[in-house]
Parts: C-alpha cells; structure tokens; sequence
C-alpha cells in the first residue's frame, strides 16, 4: 500500500487512509463498523455477500451512485462522501433487505449451534432491526452435517456462502480441497471423500465462518461462548511465535483460535496449536513427585524428592558430582534461564544442552552466532528464499503461509536444497536444487536480498551450517520447538568446556555423570537413562519419567506465565490460560537450589560444629547453617533414598533425614 | 413493408450451402477483410468508430470505443472473445447467423482482431448447439486452408488464431466477465470491475468482448464505409440491426431494418398478431427488459427510445403476447428461468428470485395471500440494484414491469388460478388449427 | 480418451482452459461426468477433485448420471411454454414414461426441461441430442421418438440426422466430425428478411 493518503468523508466524519483501503476498512478506522460476511481482512475482496451496502452520495468527483455500493470492494477517493447505515436510511433499507434474503433460507438453528453468542449473523441481524420475518415459504434443505475432513463438520443449511472458507482454501492455504459447487439456490460448499479437507490450516475455515456451518469435531456442542473464558497467549507447538487465544471453562481449555498479530501470524494459526488443547492429558500427568524405589517410581513428598534429587545430583558430602542438565526445546525463557543458572551457579557445570538429538560441533558453534536477522516481514520481500532441510508447512506452518503469499503475488522464488518432491513444494512452485547443500549453496550465489531458511536437520549434513555462516544471504535457523531459540539466548549451551548433549550422553552411558533434565523426549537414549542418576521434571508419566530416578512434575505451560521466543528471536508472551497447583520448573529448580545449598552449607561446615554441639543442651539455633537443633536426637528412621549408583554413602541416609527439616 | 428490411447480414441466408467459404466469397465474403489488411489497425479502429455501430448484445456499448479502450503498451497478449452464449429468452439471431453464415463472423473477427493487434481470438458458442458447434469448426478448418487463418495471412504479416470454444449450459457466461471466468476453466461467477476487460481480461490480459452481431457488422461497414453505415439509423443509434419477433405473431422470424424501426412496422412486416388476435404484451429486447403494451408501438426501437420509453433496446428479442395469455405465467416462467440460472454468487439474486418464484407459484395456481403482491415488489426492491451483476436486475425487470400494466391479473392470482382465467390451450401455435 | 484430453489443452494458451470441452469429452464416453473422468482431469490439469466438480456441477449440460442413447430437452421457458411447449413436454413425458431428470429404463431416452435454447421464432422447440427439432406440436414430438425408438433416420431441418447424445458431445468437445454440411442453411422463419434466399 501507498504512503500517499486519502481523505474522505463517512457519515460526516473526515477520515484519511492509505490510498487504495476500501470504504469498509477505512470506516473501522473511525469506529464505525458496517455490517459484512464475505469480507475478511486477510482475504481479497469478493463483494458477494452485499451486506455491507452504503450511499455514496459523492464518489469524490462531484457525482453520486444511484445505488448503494458494496464498502468492502470500493476503495477510497478524495473528497468521497459515504454514508452508512448510521446515517442513511437509505443504506439501512438495503443492508435490512439483503438480511432478509439471507434469513429466508436459513434453519435457524440457534439453539443447537455452536456458533450461537459469538455468531456475526445473530448478531448483525440484530443490528438490522427487522424481527420478523415475511417468508412464509419452503426453505432449501441439505443433509446435515456433514464430515469434510476428520476434524470438520459442514452443516450447508447454515451456509451464507460468503465463500471466506474457500477462499481461504485456495488464495491463503493452496489446498483448495473445498470449493463451491452447484449453481444458484443450490450453490453449496463442495468437497470429495476421495481428497478430504486434511490441510494443516484446515481449522482456520471454522474460525472465519460467519455462521456455524463449519463447527471442529473437537469443539461440537462443548461450550457457550459466554461461559468461556479467554486468554491471549503464545503458541507453544513450534517456533513460528504464533498468537494464540485460549478458551476455558471450569479450568480445562475447551478450545484454541488463532489470535492477531499482523507481524507472526496475522489472523491464522495452524492446526497443531489449534486442536492441542493440553501440552500433557490429564490421565497422562504426572501430578506429585515420584521416587524410584527397587526399580519402580513411587509418590514421594517434595521434600523426600527434592532431597533424593540434591542428593544424587549435589554429591553428598564434599563434592559436586558432574551433571548433565538436558532441557529440552519445549519451556518459557524464564524457566530455561532457571536452568542455565542452576547448571552453572549451583551444579558448577557448563555442561547442558537444549537440544536432545544427535548434534555436531559444527552446528554448536554455528548456534553460538545466532542472532536475529529475519523477520516474517523479510519473506515477503525477499528476491529468493532457499529451505536448506527445513520443510515450512511441517516444521513452522505459519512459514509457510508467508512463503506461499509471497509467491502468489509473483514476486518470491522459493528453492529447496535436502527436500524431497512433494505437494508443499508444488504449491511454492519451488526449485527442488540438488547436490550437497555445500555445492548448491555456493553455486546460487546468493546475495543480501535473499534469505536462507534452515531448519534443525542441517547438523546432520556436515559442512552446511558453516557454509551458511560465510554467506552474505541473511539466514536463519528455524528449530522444531517452541522454547529453543530461548533456551539458546537464555545459555542453555555450552559456553566454554561443557559437553554437548553427545558428549553428555556418552558420559552417561559411562556413568559419569549424573543427568538433569525437563520433560524431554530422547530417543535411543535407554541405556544412558539407565546407568545415570536421573533427575527429571517431568510431566508425561510414559515419557522420561520411565527411567528417571527423581521425577518433579511442574506446571504446564498453559498454567503459567513467561515468555516463548521464535524464531525471529521476538519475544511472544504466555499467559496462563487455566489455574495449576504445580510450581514452575524455575520454582522447583530454586527449591531445589535452597536444598542443596543448605545441602552444602550444612555438610561442610556446620558437620564439626555439629559434633560440638551435640551434647551442649543450651544450643538453640546454628546461625551459620539456619539448622535448628532438635531437642532429642531425631528419630533414626530414615526413608531409603533412591539408589544412587555413583555416590552411595549410608551417612547420606542420616544427613538426609536431618535434611527433611529444612523447609522444602 | 419489406422495403423496410436491410437485408444485409442476412443476405445469403438460405443460399446452398452458404456456410461454406466458396459460397460466402461469392457474395463479396472477405472483401472487407482485404480492405481492412491494407490498412493500419489503427485506422481501421477509427473507422468502426466512425460508423457508430453499437454492441448487439444488449448494452449498446460503441463498439469502436471499446476496441480503444485496449492499452496497445501493455506488454500482455490482446485477445478478441465472441460472446456466442445467445441464451438471453427471446434472443434468437446469432444461432441462424452462424448456421447461415459463419464465415460472416469469422471475416469480422479477422478485422478485428487485425484492428485490436490480437492473434488468438475465441468464439464462447453456447453449448447447446450441436450444429451450430459443426459449422463453427468447419468454416475455421476452411480459412486455416485457404490461408485467412494461421500464420502470415494473405501474405499480410499478420497472424491469427481461431479457437471455437463449447460451452455447457449457463446464461450467467452470456455476462462478460463471467464468460472470461468460464473461458479461463472456472465456475462461470461475474468478477468485480475494475479491472474492466480491456485491461485485464482473459489470463489477466486486455481483452475485447462482443457480440456475435456486432463482429459480423464489421466486414460489411469496411466493405461499404462507415458513412454508409452511418447513414441508416437514427442519430445515436446508427446503422441495422436484426430484430427477433416471436410468439403470436404470424410470422415469426429476424426482421433486419435501421435502426429506429418501430414496433407497429415490425409487425406489419411480421404479417401482424395471428388471425383474429389483439396485442396483449411484448419484450422489446428479451425477458430482461421491461414489458411494452400496445400503448408503445410507436416508439423508435432504439437505444435511445426504449430508455424513454422505460425500458431498453437489449438484444431486440420481441416476444409477442396476445390476449390469450396469461401475464402471471409467463412472469413465472422467466422467473423459473432467472432462479434456475442465478450463478449464485451474490444474496440478493441467489436467494431473491427463489423467493419471487414461490410466490409466484402460488399467485399463478390461485393460491395466493393477501398481500403477495406489494411482497413480490418488496422483495423486488431488495433485489434491484444491490446485486452483484444485472442478471438480478433482468429478473426483477420482468417482475415489476408486469405488475406495473396488470395489477389486477395479479391480484386475481388470490383467488383464481391462471389456467382458469386463461385457458393455457388457447395460447398454443396450433390452437385454432393447425400451423 | 486421456490422449484426446492432452489434445484439447494444447488447444489453448492455458491447459485450464480445457477444462470444458474435457468435460464434454468425458461425457461422449461415459454418457455422464463420472467419478473416473473427474479424477483424470483434475490430475491432468493439476486441479483438486473439488474444483473440478465446482466447474462440472456449475453448468447445466454436465449430467450427474448417465443420458439415454437420446437426450430430449423440451423448452421450458415463458414463450415456448405459452406456445405448447407445456404441452409437448407432457406428451413427450407420458409417451416415455419419464419425468424430467430421468432416463428410460431400456437407456434409449434421457428427458429434461431445458431453457430457451435461442430458436423462438421456432416455438415450440424440442432438442435431442442439441439438434433442432422446430415447430413441434405433442404429435410431432411423439412421432419422432417412434421413429428413433424404431431405428429409422431422423432429420432435423437445420441439423445433421440424430446419431446419439454421446458423439454430439464429442462434436461440442471439439471434435468435428465432418457433418456440417447436412441440414440446411436456414429456416423459415430465419429467412423473413430475404424470403428468396439470396441475390445469387
């Protein structure tokens, strides 16, 4: 759009606007809403839907329309006069008239709808103000609904085929496995059983009808919209940073919608965050600390976990064991950066990763010179975009959506080096480029106005991050998960002579090192698991939590605050969508960390002074180490600890169950 | 009154084998192309220009004008699409054209085209003319041999391409943009304007679109000049034209005559209503334009005069009624057949003239509410103007306009049943006898 | 039939233009736009099978079901309906034992009630197979489908002699087969304007 501005007048306000904003969006500018179907922000015009008819008395030339004209397809002229239905009776008669028309084959259905208390035409026909009806005939009837995927019901009686969903279908998506069929009255949304809607943005078309012709399998018959609770927050599937609402009733999120934000996502979210309702099922969760105890996990109070877990991790008396901590891609920055100081300030260690699959030294180091150079915004503008092993409708599929705008306004050329042929390349029109990416990338020469994109599986091909690094293409790293990029900026990397996760998982499987880890996925990793003290914060009871040693289950993510940051490196907010009864990961760690400082503080300094003490009846509290000395000696009836393959020590049992006492 | 008919386009109807190039040459066929080829496209546009002709499909558009309006600097093929989709009721002159005589068309779209700088030019025939399609295919064949097709034509340097396209049964692709749609593989929906055609058009591309008539005026205005051409009419509707008279009329047929010819002359030369018979209503220029009465027979029948009159020229398809008809039938019908061929893209059209057919349903079978008139004009009025296209518009026209002249037939429609007050054998071709 | 197909887009500046004649094409072999033909089109024009039924449900002439051997379309709209036309579909529907929509059970005829088919001045009017059966009264109409019924050569004036709805869908397909030149220049009422026909 233009610089150049345009002022106009509607409904005798003087507004200006970019040249070339249509009527409608140039009236949402002052407040003034018209009434619409078929228009959408994110779609192109259309103008079919005629709800959004206005007067123009002067269309900047002196001369008026002898009818009204549709606000969504007209765009602004200097010194155009428009009038709405405030001002117009005029324009009121019409939009009351194409309202009527749409009502007459309508099933109302209100009652049984999904859509009913956030529904545009409930609503806008109330605007309207006609309230009865003069159609006394037969209304068009279908089969009703309908599955046109395995998420998606069509319900065609409901239908005022304002064509948004198909629309989206082809022009936004490239998937137009539905389309409007028929002719006439029985114009309908058409689709085949033989391609089914199975696009990952299929969900986007439930969100956009203006009706509830298009209603989610998952969300049918769930809740009223005002039961509902809303709460905007960050995407937390993948790294594409989107905006997301969630909806939740009684404390369990009943659905997801894609929220706004013109620099991520603009108003579409892909299928994976919107039908993810919990990061873990509820029959799935873990919910208090387990200890494993002769082979099986079995529940433990904080303390006795918190206290297993300082135990196997802090060495026990005199000494740091050497821990791996592993974090996973998957938390907020905050409760990655617990974890890079917990690993460093308390585990003495520099050995912890984020990533949990095979890495190479070369993408360590390629990872140490992240910064941001890409924005989604660049995409568009970019002469020539190269995937290098990163697939965006699979990996960030809002990616994918900006690369498939950008190519269908011709300007973009998308290649592909390490993909094989497939239907996403298709519709990016893309060069699949073939040879090592070594190769290909120096053969393309690329300059500053184009962008490489690559995704995680870059490590496995050596020499390709370090090709990448040389260019004078802005590039940037696209990981699969939503906490990556900031567990990267929060130090969950070696920075000095940590071990990678390779490194740390050799060391396990050796059994020198005990392991820390959040509720990660790692495959293959059975017998490191198995030999090494393994404490996890872990949530998925089938998860890590099958071999760890300590588990510590934390709050979801949907039950706490912090921050997500894409892949852009721009920070996303979380907000929690429901209430939890479960701490943090950072809150577990700092327990953890009181534990074991005072762990350490009493094993070795206040152990002699303990000795002094112990027949001094007049001792009441050790200022040096916070202990309060019991009366009696304590009970010695000390609660096994989890075997601890490195580091048993039967004084540990004892110094453990003086431990209980500090408050966990 | 025969004096009055220019047989001018129709001048080889009915020869042996007329739609053959050897018979179409031997009536000066191609002599109009040959003139235009020594010419520069420009010049030849100025002349079309000159002569006035007007769009025969309906909207009376200055064919030449439209021609100009093709941004001869936009890098983009130009392309020539002939709107053969002749399904507008009452509309019945392009279909004998082209089974006549297509080589007629095929000589004006090689001047055109030569005048536009197009070299692909389509012909959008409607589908459900099987032999119209025959001899459509056959006359291209023939001029692809006899070099008036192809590359370098009659040595003249310039290339042409002739695809004759079938289409499949929808009037919505008789509306320009909707045919463009239809021509490109798609559902044939009108498309939003601007872009107007002449800039992006067929595949994004400047594109003309006319009429069959008005392509198969071309060769005889650059055989004869525009002046001639100019010189039959009236003063802002030049040249002939071939009017459609059908129904109950003795002899109905194509009447072709000036411009400006009135309504009371055609049917004289139509051997006036069928025996024994009075006017009741007519169509000046098919179902879409407002219905006449006898009170109108004297009005030039040309743009400008059936603006005046309230009504349009359209397609110059006159539908003749006379008084055994019943006017809420025929209303009906055309509605059956708006509502049947509605594309379906905008609301008021979609679902409004579903809703004029059910009341008129139950105004022709007797069974209509108090009311179901000022309803029907209700609805009319939220169907007029606010549609996507003027296929609404046409379907509204017809409504209106007889309500208009024959309230009171309406009316009856609460009590009584057409049929009844109208017997439907007595307006039958054969009643009375047989034809 | 998918050489053909391949034929019809080389037709054209774009292949998804081809889209109509195709589908004809696929109706002159399978008497309807069936599910096979669909699946063939949309591979060879890159298109979803949705898209190509939104094009093939759009336009009257493409059949959902197989068309009888003949296709007889009677003119429903207002001036043919006034003039007979009514008439002439009834009889036609009580002879075949038929309704609009549906086929005879031998498959030797398909019925249909079509729009005004731009031969007014001919009301009556009847198509089989989208030839021109002019001036039709209920007799006529019932006599020309005894002579199709019984095999014999049937005429039309201002059309080549009834084969079968199929190869006429091959004709609009664009497949010409070399018949322009039966049926005659033009009818009478064409000719109004040049009763003679012609100066030469």
């Amino acid at each position: 759009m233009s610089e150049e501005l345009v002022t106009l007048t509607i409904d005798d306000r003087e507004v200006s606007v970019p040249k070339g904003t249509t009527i409608i969006r140039a009236a949402e500018s002052i407040g003034v809403y018209i009434p619409r179907f078929c228009d959408h922000p994110g779609l192109a015009p259309r103008g079919s839907c005629r709800q959004c008819l206005v007067e123009i008395p002067d269309a900047g030339n002196g001369r008026g329309f002898p009818a009204p004209q549709a606000s969504c397809t007209m765009t602004v002229a200097p010194g155009m006069i428009v009038k709405t239905q405030m001002t117009s009776a005029k324009a009121k008669a019409a939009q009351a008239g194409i309202m009527e028309l749409l009502l007459i084959n309508h099933p109302l259905d209100c009652p049984i709808c999904d859509k009913a208390g956030e529904c545009p035409l409930q609503n806008q026909a109330l605007l309207a103000e006609r309230v009865e009806s003069r159609f006394d005939g037969v209304k068009r009837r279908y089969e009703k609904p309908v599955p046109i995927s395995s998420q998606l019901l069509l319900d065609r009686e409901r239908c005022v085929l304002c064509a948004r969903c198909t629309r989206f279908a082809e022009e936004i998506v490239g998937d137009p496995f539905i389309s409007l069929c028929e002719r006439g009255t029985h114009q309908q949304v058409g689709f085949s059983g033989e391609q089914p809607f199975e696009s990952i943005f299929a969900g986007n078309v439930v969100q956009i009808c203006p009706v509830g012709a298009l209603t989610s399998v998952q969300y049918r018959f769930n809740a009223r919209p005002f039961d509902l609770v809303s709460v905007d927050t960050t995407c937390e599937q993948c790294a594409a940073g989107c905006a997301l609402r969630t909806d939740s009733r009684h404390g369990t999120i009943r659905r997801r919608l894609a929220g706004v934000n013109p620099e991520v996502n603009g108003e579409w979210s892909c299928d994976k965050g919107r039908f993810t309702l919990a990061s873990v099922p509820a029959e799935q969760r873990i919910t208090t600390p387990q200890i494993r105890e002769n082979g099986t996990l079995r529940p433990a109070s904080w303390p006795e976990a918190l206290s297993a877990a300082a135990d196997g991790l802090a060495g026990g008396y005199g000494g740091d064991a050497k821990v791996g901590v592993l974090t996973g891609g998957n938390l907020t920055k905050e409760n990655a950066a617990a974890y890079a100081s917990f690993a460093r300030e308390v585990l003495h260690t520099d050995s912890i990763d984020f990533r949990t699959r095979q890495v190479s030294d070369e993408e360590t180091a390629f990872l140490r010179q992240q910064a941001p150079q890409v924005t989604y915004a660049d995409l568009e503008t970019a002469a020539r975009v190269v995937c290098v092993d990163f697939d965006p409708e699979v990996d960030a599929p809002i990616v994918f959506l900006r690369l498939f705008k950008a190519v269908t306004k011709g300007k973009l050329q998308v290649l592909a080096l390490g993909a094989q042929p497939g239907r996403t390349w298709e519709k990016l029109r893309a060069e699949l480029v073939s040879g090592t990416p070594k190769q290909a990338l120096k053969e393309l020469d690329l300059t500053v106005d184009d962008i490489i994109l690559v995704g995680e599986r870059a490590a496995a091909t050596p020499g390709t991050l370090d090709t990448i690094s040389f260019l004078r293409a802005k590039w940037a790293w696209i990981p699969s998960h939503a906490g990556d990029i900031g567990a990267l900026e929060a130090g969950c990397l070696p920075q000095a002579d940590g071990l990678t996760v390779n490194g740390i998982l050799n060391a396990a499987m050796d059994g020198e090192i005990a392991l820390l880890t959040d509720d990660i996925e790692l495959f293959a990793a059975e017998g490191a698991l198995a030999k090494a003290f393994t404490v996890s914060l872990a949530n998925h009871k089938e998860g890590i939590a099958t071999a760890a040693d300590v588990v510590l289950p934390t709050a979801l993510v949907e039950e706490q605050a912090g921050t997500l940051v894409n892949w852009e490196h721009r920070a996303g907010v979380v907000n929690p969508a429901i209430p939890g009864t479960l701490p943090t990961a950072a809150e577990v760690l700092a327990r953890l960390q009181a534990v074991i400082e005072a762990y350490r503080a009493y094993t070795r300094e206040d152990d002699a002074d303990f000795e002094d003490y112990e027949d001094d009846d007049d001792y009441e509290a050790d200022e040096v180490s916070g202990f309060e000395r019991p009366e009696e000696p304590p009970a010695a009836a000390a609660p096994p600890t989890a075997a601890a393959p490195s580091e048993p020590e039967a004084s540990d049992a004892e110094t453990t169950s003086e431990g209980e006492e500090v408050p966990a | 009154m025969t004096e009055l008919l220019t047989p001018i386009l129709s001048a080889n109807w009915g020869v042996d084998k007329s739609w053959t190039l050897k018979s179409y040459l031997s009536f000066d066929g191609f002599e109009g192309a040959k003139k235009a080829l020594k010419l520069k496209p420009e010049e030849v546009l100025e002349i079309v220009k000159e002569s006035g002709l007007r769009g025969r499909g309906g909207a009376g558009f200055p064919t030449g004008t439209k021609w100009s309006f093709v941004p001869q600097d936009n890098p983009n093929p130009k392309y020539l699409v002939v709107n053969a989709d002749e399904s507008e009721p009452g509309t019945c002159k392009d279909m004998p054209l082209l089974l006549a005589s297509p080589h007629t068309l095929l000589e004006g779209i090689v001047i055109a085209s030569y005048a536009i700088h197009c070299h692909t030019a389509f012909v959008y025939v409607r589908g459900e003319v099987a032999h119209v399609a025959r001899r459509l295919q056959a006359a291209v064949a023939e001029l692809y041999a006899a070099g008036w097709l192809g590359k370098d034509i009659q040595g003249s340097g310039f290339d042409l391409d002739v695809v004759v396209h079938s289409g499949a049964g929808a009037y919505i692709c008789g509306e320009e943009t909707a045919l463009l749609d239809s021509l490109e593989g798609k559902r044939g929906q009108p498309r939003l304007r601007p872009p107007f055609p002449a800039v992006a058009g067929l595949y994004a591309s400047p594109t003309v679109i006319n009429n069959v008539e008005s392509i198969s005026s071309v060769p005889c205005i650059l055989r004869n000049g525009a002046e001639w051409f100019s010189a039959m009419g009236t003063e802002k509707s030049k040249g002939f034209t071939i009017y459609s008279l059908s129904g109950h009329v003795a002899k109905p047929g194509q009447y072709e005559a000036p411009l400006g010819t009135t309504f009371a002359q055609l049917l004289e030369c139509a051997g006036g209503m069928r025996a024994g018979h009075e006017l009741k209503f007519f169509t000046p220029g098919g179902s879409s334009t407002p219905i006449l009465t006898p009170a109108d027979v004297d009005i030039p029948m040309d743009y400008e005069g059936m603006v005046g009159a309230g009504t349009m020229l359209g397609t110059k398809a006159l539908q003749v009624f006379d008084e055994t008809t019943s006017i809420v039938r025929t209303t009906l019908r055309w509605s059956e057949f708006y509502a049947h061929e509605s594309c379906g893209k905008c609301t008021p059209c979609r679902e409004g003239t579903g809703w004029l057919v059910q009341l008129l349903k139950r105004l022709e079978a007797g069974q209509g509410h108090e009311g179901d008139v000022d309803k029907l004009l209700s609805v009319c009025d939220d169907i007029n103007g606010l549609s996507f296209c003027a296929l609404a518009g046409g379907a509204v026209a017809c409504v209106t306009s007889a309500v208009k002249h024959f309230r009171e037939e309406f009316e009856l429609g609460y009590t009584t049943p057409a049929w009844e007050a109208f017997p439907y054998e007595l307006s039958t071709a054969w009643a009375g006898g047989a034809k | 039939m998918k050489e053909e197909l391949e034929q019809i887009m080389a037709r054209y500046p774009q292949p998804r233009s081809a889209i109509m004649p195709m589908l004809h094409l696929v109706q002159s072999y399978e008497g309807y736009v069936s599910d096979a033909g669909v699946e063939l089109v949309a591979e060879l024009l890159g298109l979803t099978i949705a898209q190509v039924r939104g094009v093939s449900t759009f336009y009257t002439q493409y059949r959902q079901h197989p068309a009888g051997k003949h296709h007889i379309g009677v003119c429903a709209t207002a001036l043919c309906a006034v003039l007979g036309g009514d008439a002439v579909y009834a009889a036609v529907s009580e002879k075949l034992g038929i309704k609009a929509d549906e086929t005879t059970a031998d498959g030797l005829f398909s019925l249909e009630r079509i729009e005004c088919n731009a031969a007014c001045d001919f009301a009556p009017v009847m198509m089989i197979n989208w030839e021109f059966m002019d001036n039709m009264t209920p007799e006529k109409a019932v006599a020309i489908l005894d002579d199709l019924a019984a095999g014999k050569p049937v005429q039309p004036e201002r059309g080549a002699t009834l084969t079968s709805w199929k190869e006429n869908e091959r004709v609009l397909a664009g497949f010409y087969d070399g018949r322009a030149d039966e049926g005659v220049s033009a009818g009478v009422s064409s000719l109004r304007s040049t009763p003679k026909g012609g100066k030469k």
